[in-house]
């Protein structure tokens, strides 16, 4: 059960990311998280929507270069060690973490954590088994 | 009569023009018997131009010759124009080519020693002579920079320090030690131990240093006053191609009013790069060489793609060759970039053999004061090659960089674009974004 990050690509230049959020309006497309990763040169915005399909269209047809990436949504208890608890359970089945970002808004009493992971299958497995509860498309939808 | 000037070789350089020209005539006879003879592929050109050596008389039917080009060195890789065989070929040197392969060219033991005398002539028209401590930080190998003015200054009688290019500071440090009298470099790099030299503390006002010998790269007259004002020197232009010579086809003389040819080896033409036609001296056109004496490598009319003109008066040194006025850019898409020639075309190769990579590029070669020319290539980001990771784009950017710099010989930076930020312009793009100040 993965959520669908879109990621695009964002050259370092005023103005880009105002074009990437009022494409979205323009889209209907309601932004949920985002974490912006960037270099000298350029940076790659990670975006989890309530639309994915929809804002792929529509950032692509704006001519950026965007794609879809597999990801986990993961709630964690909103209290210290809430986040270090479900890294644990990755780090002891040896399951490299690429980037994680939080979302803004708390479903009931639980953060929620967007996490990018080598092996989407494995992850989800042990995940389940350390008893996290992972979210798909649809609960991320309505937060 | 002009004062007589300080000369290598009195009996060329200040030969009435009419002797010249018949030592020309003879010169040309004889190098066009030699690729008729010996070289299979000028044969069969003659013959396509429908010119027997017979034809060619004296130097005015040069013009009955057909041209030479890059490509036909492209097609002959890498020894099919060679005139001698491998017994005789002392030297291997390889420049860029446009494609695929690079530009390969040889020499005799005579040619070796006709190149020494012709940058003995070059030194020796900036006034350089036996004991003088000559630095030469043009790079030592493939490229003919390094050894071409080696050989020459030791042939001069000079005190050759062959530091070759980088490490800055210890080539400061070795001038002032060594009371370095000439410089040999690139006239960017020039500024780059100017300025080395002025954050060491190090004033040339108070040292032994007299004039620099610049070539290799495009320059101006105000980069000329900019490196006689940090490194207290004359600054004078050389000009060279490896299909030619190397350094050593033309040079300045104190006079800065232009480069003397060495026109006994080499004679040039000036075309209309459109038609081929001959333009009168005094007209722009593409610069075209014949070598008139070279044995491994005899070109006949070859096509540089320098743009420049021939100036008609005299010199006022006295020297008789003619001379030409510095070359001010390109009849085609080649860059040259700290000596090494680059060509668009070479990068698109690389990025069509990178997976995922589209030849969408731009080049944008900056000159920042005070440093070496640099070359960014910019190169869209694909569906294909976008990952939401860092990580994997900067391995892709080191990729390219890699490659790129591999292919070139010459380190270069990349920077990752977005897709159709790169300007097109009636499907054939715009590839090259030149930065550089060089207006006179």
């Amino acid at each position: 059960m993965t959520a669908t990050q879109i990621s695009v690509f964002l050259e370092n230049k005023s103005g880009r990311l105002a074009e990437v959020t009022s494409t979205l309006a323009g889209g209907g497309v309601n932004i949920r998280a985002l974490s912006l990763a960037e270099t000298i040169d350029y940076g790659v915005l990670r975006l989890i929507v309530d639309k994915p399909q929809a804002a792929t269209q529509a950032l692509a047809r704006a001519g950026f270069t965007v794609t879809e990436t597999p990801v986990i949504a993961v709630e964690i208890p909103d209290r210290p060690g809430g986040l270090a608890q479900i890294v644990g359970v990755l780090t002891q089945r040896g399951l490299n973490i690429e980037y994680c970002y939080a979302f803004v808004a708390k479903r009931g009493d639980n953060a929620v954590v967007i996490l990018r992971v080598d092996s989407v299958e494995a992850a989800e497995a042990a995940l389940g088994e350390g008893g996290a509860r992972v979210l798909g498309s649809a609960e991320l939808g309505q937060l | 009569m002009p004062k007589e000037p300080y000369c290598w070789d009195r009996e060329i350089e200040l030969m009435a023009p009419k002797a010249l020209r018949e030592l020309q005539s003879q010169r040309l006879r004889e190098v066009v018997a030699r690729v008729y003879e010996g070289v299979p592929y000028y044969r069969a050109k003659l013959e396509a131009a429908g010119v027997q050596p017979g034809d060619i008389r004296s130097i005015e039917d040069i013009t009955r010759l057909p041209f030479t080009t890059k490509a036909d060195l492209r097609d002959t890789y890498p020894f099919g124009l060679f005139a001698s065989s491998m017994e005789e070929v002392v030297r291997i040197h390889v420049s860029s080519g446009t494609t695929g392969k690079p530009t390969v060219v040889g020499y005799t033991r005579n040619d070796v020693a006709m190149w020494a005398e012709v940058i003995a002539r070059t030194l020796a028209g900036g006034g350089a002579h036996r004991g003088d401590v000559v630095q030469n930080s043009y790079g030592y190998g493939l490229f003919t920079g390094g050894l071409g003015l080696h050989y020459g200054a030791e042939r001069l009688g000079a005190s050759v320090i062959p530091t070759s290019a980088g490490q800055t500071q210890r080539q400061v440090q070795l001038m002032v030690d060594f009371g370095t009298t000439v410089l040999c470099c690139t006239p960017s790099y020039a500024l780059v131990i100017g300025e080395e030299a002025k954050g060491m503390g190090v004033d040339f006002a108070g040292l032994p240093l007299r004039v620099g010998f610049f070539g290799a790269e495009p320059w101006s007259d105000t980069m000329r006053r900019e490196i006689e004002a940090a490194l207290s020197v004359d600054a004078l232009d050389i000009y060279g191609l490896s299909e030619i010579i190397g350094p050593g086809v033309a040079f300045e003389c104190l006079q800065k009013g232009g480069l003397h040819i060495n026109e006994d080896h080499f004679y040039p033409e000036v075309i209309n790069p459109e038609t081929g036609e001959p333009v009168p001296a005094g007209q722009p056109g593409e610069l075209v060489f014949t070598t008139l004496t070279k044995e491994a490598l005899p070109l006949l009319r070859y096509r540089t793609r320098d743009l420049t003109y021939l100036l008609p008066e005299p010199c006022p040194c006295g020297r008789s060759s003619r001379r030409m006025k510095r070359v001010t850019g390109r009849s085609d898409d080649m860059l040259i970039i700290r000596g090494v020639n680059v060509f668009p075309s070479q990068i698109e190769e690389v990025l069509m053999g990178i997976e995922g990579t589209t030849p969408n590029y731009l080049l944008v070669v900056d000159r920042k004061p005070h440093q070496m020319d640099e070359l960014e290539v910019q190169v869209e980001v694909s569906e294909r090659t976008f990952s939401d990771e860092i990580v994997k784009l900067e391995a892709l950017n080191g990729k390219i960089r890699k490659a790129i710099s591999g292919a070139l010989g010459l380190s270069v930076s990349v920077r990752l674009v977005e897709p159709k930020t790169l300007e097109r312009s009636m499907g054939k793009a715009k590839r090259v974004m030149d930065r550089r100040d060089l207006g006179a």
